[in-house]
């Protein structure tokens, strides 16, 4: 018997837009039912650290590292809602994707390749992160922090540095083989990333080896730049900041793909 | 083009660590014809359905789905490929209409066809008074009716679907059957793994059976009873004692016998006169093949 030979479009390649926005149009499509509840968290959560940091803390401390401290912990938060709207959701939406609503195995059955799933995926909780991510800055302002121009680049610097964590996330999931495993990846790594990224007091205070282990933390190059947009740029330093951010989106991404290749395709 | 495949696997082996759940499995799937994955669970049909979408990646063997190599070319088959889970995978928080909004996207439908797209797999689920709801609201019939009309909004060429009827009620699987049945008259090629006989013996033009990962017959319905099963058999009713004594006397009068769970059948009885107990004379079928090949005990 002769095999079917139907006409032949173009080879599919790698990385195709239509498989991308297929992808991205079953995230936007699904936010609609739940966009409430994802921006209330994203919105009250920066707020509540903004309020108990700034007003607790502020109380004690009026002014570190030359910035007012509402200032300086405003800038600082917009880190931390980048990580709760893309690492956090990373890592358990797509591990309930998997195990539990087997989306995946219906999206790889259309024509859409894990390294387009995971780059779509990833994308677009990059792009909630950019949004999210300024909301702190937002509030800040409301508290007595004054709009720079500077301030406009922060969607840009949330959306990269939400990119790598997404991603991050993502990985964790997918090397993950329960939700149990995320408690070790949430206090062994996310917790002290979080608390050592200058958000809350400035790195200069720890002891030196710390700050150089600061200096390696993805978080640590978001706070900074975001604290650069509003209050001046530092130059090379904030180019160099912005590099390292790209390259730690960038490896995050290839390792989400690697671990998630291992979980979908056996 | 009545000679031409849609589905043809040579030889294919997956293996998981020490377990090979497909073994040297021969396939094949004429354009147009609604052939069936017959077998027991754990007889490979899950892992050949993955196969073919490339979710799973054959250790040995050629596969190729419409022409396309897999897993090489398996992009090219999946956008004319159409595919029902086993499981559902609906999104359970959106309507009818966005879950097929959704995979008209994902199956790369141009936005002038979309709407036309999701009009007409709602008609052909019998959804189309329920576009506005949310899935979480539709009955378990409802449900897989969605997942078959999700699989057809881009009129795929074969359409694999995998137990499309497992753990519903009678009424809600015949249903699915005039469904499914509707598909294959409009040409569609089906590739439909069951471990339903019944489901099998009415929509299938031909019947694969599997066990432990190979294919152990393949035929036409009617031809694999006739071939493995006879055309009449014999129901025995009795305490188990009497039931072994049917089996032993039937064995040595050289007829095949399967247990029913609370009967015997004794197979072939239609040249067998004499040879064969009393008992409820019946036509032989599907089931009794599938019991033969697959054997009767539970793995």
């Amino acid at each position: 018997m002769a095999i079917a030979t139907p006409p032949r479009p173009a080879r599919l390649g790698r990385l195709e837009r239509p498989a991308l926005t297929g992808v991205l149009v079953r995230e936007i499509v699904n936010y609609s039912s739940y966009w409430r509840a994802s921006t209330f968290s994203s919105t009250v959560e920066p707020t509540i650290y903004l309020l108990a940091f700034g007003f607790g803390f502020g109380s004690l401390v009026s002014e570190i590292a030359g910035y007012e401290y509402v200032e300086f912990v405003g800038t600082g938060t917009v880190a931390t809602a980048v990580l709760f709207s893309s690492a956090f959701p990373a890592m358990f939406g797509t591990f309930v994707k998997y195990q539990f609503q087997r989306t995946y195995d219906a999206v790889l059955a259309a024509p859409v390749d894990t390294e387009e799933l995971v780059t779509a995926e990833a994308l677009w909780m990059a792009i909630r992160a950019g949004v999210y991510g300024c909301v702190p800055l937002v509030v800040a302002v409301f508290f007595g922090l004054d709009p720079a121009w500077g301030m406009l680049t922060v969607p840009g610097i949330a959306f990269v540095a939400g990119f790598g964590w997404a991603c991050f996330g993502i990985s964790v999931a997918g090397f993950a083989s329960s939700f149990e495993n995320f408690n070790y990846v949430v206090s062994a790594v996310l917790t002290p990333l979080f608390l050592v990224a200058g958000t809350f007091f400035p790195l200069s205070e720890l002891p030196e080896w710390a700050q150089i282990a600061g200096e390696l933390n993805p978080l640590h190059h978001c706070v900074e730049l975001v604290r650069h947009a509003a209050f001046g740029w530092d130059g090379w330093t904030d180019l160099v900041r912005l590099g390292a951010l790209v390259l730690f989106g960038l490896v995050m991404w290839r390792i989400a793909i690697y671990a998630m290749t291992r979980k979908l395709v056996d | 083009m009545s000679a031409d495949l849609a589905i043809r696997l040579r030889g294919v082996v997956k293996r998981y660590g020490s377990i090979t759940a497909v073994d040297g499995l021969d396939l094949e799937v004429p354009v147009g014809t609604c052939v069936g994955l017959l077998g027991p669970n754990g007889a490979g049909k899950s892992t050949t359905m993955r196969l073919l979408t490339a979710q799973a990646i054959a250790d040995e063997g050629d596969l190729e789905v419409l022409g396309y190599r897999l897993p090489e070319e398996s992009k090219q088959a999946r956008a004319q490929l159409g595919v029902t889970p086993q499981l559902d995978n609906l999104d359970t928080t959106l309507t009818v209409e966005q879950n097929l909004l959704v995979f008209t996207h994902l199956y790369r439908i141009g936005r002038a066809d979309r709407r036309a797209a999701i009009a007409r797999a709602l008609a052909m689920a019998n959804l189309v008074g329920r576009r506005e709801s949310r899935v979480d609201k539709l009955s378990g019939g409802m449900r897989r009716r969605l997942l078959i009309a999700r699989a057809l909004v881009h009129r795929p060429r074969l359409v694999l679907l995998d137990e499309p009827t497992v753990g519903l009620d009678p009424q809600v699987r015949q249903e699915l059957w005039a469904l499914i049945d509707a598909l294959r008259a409009e040409g569609t090629t089906i590739l439909m793994s069951t471990h339903y006989i019944e489901e099998a013996q009415r929509l299938a033009d031909t019947v694969l059976i599997m066990s432990h990962g190979s294919a152990v017959a393949a035929g036409p319905p009617a031809q694999l009873v006739a071939e493995h099963a006879g055309r009449e058999a014999v129901e025995v009713y009795g305490p188990p004692p009497r039931l072994a004594e049917v089996e032993t006397a039937a064995r040595t009068a050289g007829l095949r016998t399967r247990r029913t769970g609370t009967s015997v059948s004794v197979l072939g009885v239609e040249g067998a006169d004499g040879r064969a107990p009393e008992g409820e004379r019946r036509p032989a079928n599907l089931e009794d093949v599938f019991v033969l090949l697959t054997g009767e005990e539970i793995a």
